[in-house]
């Protein structure tokens, strides 16, 4: 396989008023496992039930009731893990986080504290080409997710709905190797492809299935790489925690705030308070959540309902053994098996679906030429119908066939695109189609001859210009493709002109 | 280690359990009789000994991944002081 090797990006540098200044960024992205039924009990996890329908008595925290895990939300946690390459721990186990919020009837949630069920791993974190951060993971733990408060329902009450409550989250911890808004951005999208891709967590970020709290602070130019270095985060400056954000531009939009909120302080002579913060994308700006630190006093301790969980080495053997090709090692074959550039690589792999498109359509044919199609036209018509490609009306086979013909020089490029229109709205094979509507090119020099003798007799003025200035020789192959009706080949027409005009 | 009523107070206040200010002390009393309990057993040298977690050896029984349960919106809100359209209706909590 093709060994790719990437510079890291540069850190941002925000200039203050007195002092250059860089950040550094961790994130907990906290992802919901695909699952049928909740972390701990029978419930379902669908979304956008009636309120309070999907809540069994465990979720609602009635005295004398017992958690049972799902075997499954154990086995998408093992399997995210592995896809991150980190380390997978055989013994894990499970801790309430206490505190008191309407939403949270059991008083605690049950989380992963101190034994996760994932260690260390890793992310690469494609910038553009040949420009990459590798982000360290710190770990993974399973966790439940809470309820929904609604608070715009009424004057004076704010409405519960616990259907949410006990759903399987796993929560990605990373350690702070992100240096910029855009590298957040993109760490979030490569975390959720490789979700997406190992189908762990579809990574709907509207339905808050996929959420960040982002943990940002400021340096000097040289303090981030004495923290690589020694990893003593007393190199660094004071973090600030902004939680819950759940769309990429609110990422970017709130780091980059609160880092110019920081610097201001800093450079005032002040210092920054470690805290909670919330995103106002309204009016763009990050307040404390001072008021509930007090009552952020968690109290862990082992789960008493809740024996440590453990797993055999051959069952992770076997989830290993199912993994699909991840993103890194597809675009690595992209460009190596297809000869594909970096760019293209990226774009058809974003997605496992278009992969597979591609890769359907590519078959025996010239990558290049195939990629081309598919993100240059297929791409930018399936988004004017606003069209999954799944749902695609034209199969990988019938643009393959589009691409035969021009290969072949059948048809030519301008007939081409016409081709895919009709096929892509009409249907049909496009070898027939071709033929049916006459769209084949014409080579038959004889033929382009007699056009370019025409146009030529029927215009000595444009004649003489061409002659003088040889780039109005344009002018003459359009006039041909006219008389041609577009089938001409665009390389003979191109050939014969040059030699008239020359004569 | 004793545990003062200040202590006492900020541990009742993170239980959301209500105590008058003439009871603490004697909250406080029994906390430091606890931990000094817990003092005691420290001094027993455990070191290389897995914690016992249970004491039958079980592992921890899992369940598959299929609903089973929900579909009892009445039910789940039959103890509420106050609900409507299907929710728990509590006063405002905004950050």
């Amino acid at each position: 396989m093709l060994d790719l090797t990437y510079q890291p990006p540069k850190p941002k540098v925000i200039a203050g008023a007195k002092y250059d200044w860089e950040l550094v960024i961790g994130m907990e992205v906290h992802a919901q496992v695909s699952s049928e039924a909740k972390l701990f009990s029978g419930a379902s996890t669908k979304f956008g039930a009636e309120p309070n329908s999907n809540v069994s008595f465990v979720d609602a925290a009635m005295p004398g009731m017992l958690p049972v895990i799902n075997e499954f939300c154990v086995e998408q946690a093992v399997r995210t893990g592995l896809g991150l390459k980190a380390q997978i721990n055989l013994k894990s186990a499970f801790d309430r986080k206490n505190y008191f919020y309407p939403d949270l009837p059991q008083g605690y949630q049950i989380s992963q504290l101190y034994e996760p069920i994932v260690g260390e791993g890793e992310v690469l974190v494609d910038m553009e080409p040949g420009i990459a951060r590798l982000v360290r993971i710190e770990r993974i733990h399973m966790e439940q997710d809470a309820g929904k408060s609604i608070h715009d329902m009424d004057p004076h009450m704010s409405f519960v709905d616990l259907n949410r409550t006990g759903v399987a989250l796993m929560e990605i911890v990373s350690r702070p190797d992100i240096r910029g808004p855009e590298e957040a951005a993109a760490y979030v999208t490569k975390l959720r492809q490789i979700l997406r891709y190992l189908g762990t967590c579809d990574g709907n970020m509207q339905n808050g299935n996929l959420r960040a709290d982002v943990n940002v602070s400021v340096c000097r130019p040289g303090q981030y790489e004495k923290y690589q270095e020694t990893q003593d985060f007393s190199h660094l400056g004071t973090r600030c925690e902004i939680k819950n954000m759940n769309s990429m531009r609110f990422i970017q939009a709130a780091i980059e705030y609160e880092a110019r909120r920081q610097i201001a302080i800093v450079e005032a002579g002040g210092t920054v308070d470690q805290e909670t913060r919330l995103y106002d994308p309204d009016k763009n700006e990050t307040r404390s959540m001072r008021s509930k630190e007090e009552a952020h006093d968690y109290r862990y301790f082992p789960d008493p309902d809740l024996l440590p969980l453990e797993i055999e080495q051959a069952w992770v053997d076997d989830i290993a053994a199912s993994l699909p090709e991840l993103p890194d090692e597809k675009k690595a074959r992209f460009m190596g098996d297809f000869g594909l550039s970096e760019y293209d690589a990226n774009v058809l792999t974003a997605e496992t679906d278009s992969a597979a498109y591609f890769e359907a359509a590519a078959q025996g044919r010239d990558g290049k030429t195939v990629a081309n199609w598919v993100i240059n036209e297929l791409f930018g018509r399936l988004n004017r119908d606003d069209t999954a490609i799944t749902d695609s009306p034209m199969s990988p086979a019938q643009l393959g066939g589009v691409v035969d013909l021009v290969a072949s020089d059948t048809i030519n490029g301008k007939m081409a695109k016409d081709l895919f229109e009709i096929v892509y709205t009409e249907g049909g094979d496009p070898a027939q189609v071709a033929e049916a509507k006459g769209m084949k090119q014409v080579t038959d020099t004889g033929a382009i001859e007699a056009a370019v003798d025409e146009v030529i007799a029927a215009n000595p003025a444009q004649v003489e210009k061409a002659r003088e200035n040889p780039k109005l020789a344009g002018w003459f192959v359009g006039q041909v493709m006219k008389a041609t009706g577009g089938k001409a080949n665009p390389k003979v027409v191109n050939q014969l002109i040059a030699q008239k005009l020359k004569d | 280690m004793s545990i003062d009523t200040q202590t006492a107070a900020r541990v009742a206040k993170l239980a959301r359990i209500k105590v008058e200010d003439d009871q603490l002390p004697a909250l406080a009393q029994e906390f430091s009789a606890i931990l000094g309990f817990i003092e005691q057993l420290n001094e027993v040298d455990v070191d290389g000994v897995e914690p016992m977690v249970s004491v039958t050896p079980m592992r921890l029984k899992r369940r598959k991944d299929g609903v089973t349960d929900g579909d009892r919106q009445d039910k789940i809100l039959s103890n509420a002081p106050d609900a409507r359209e299907g929710f728990f209706a509590v006063p405002k909590v905004v950050e």
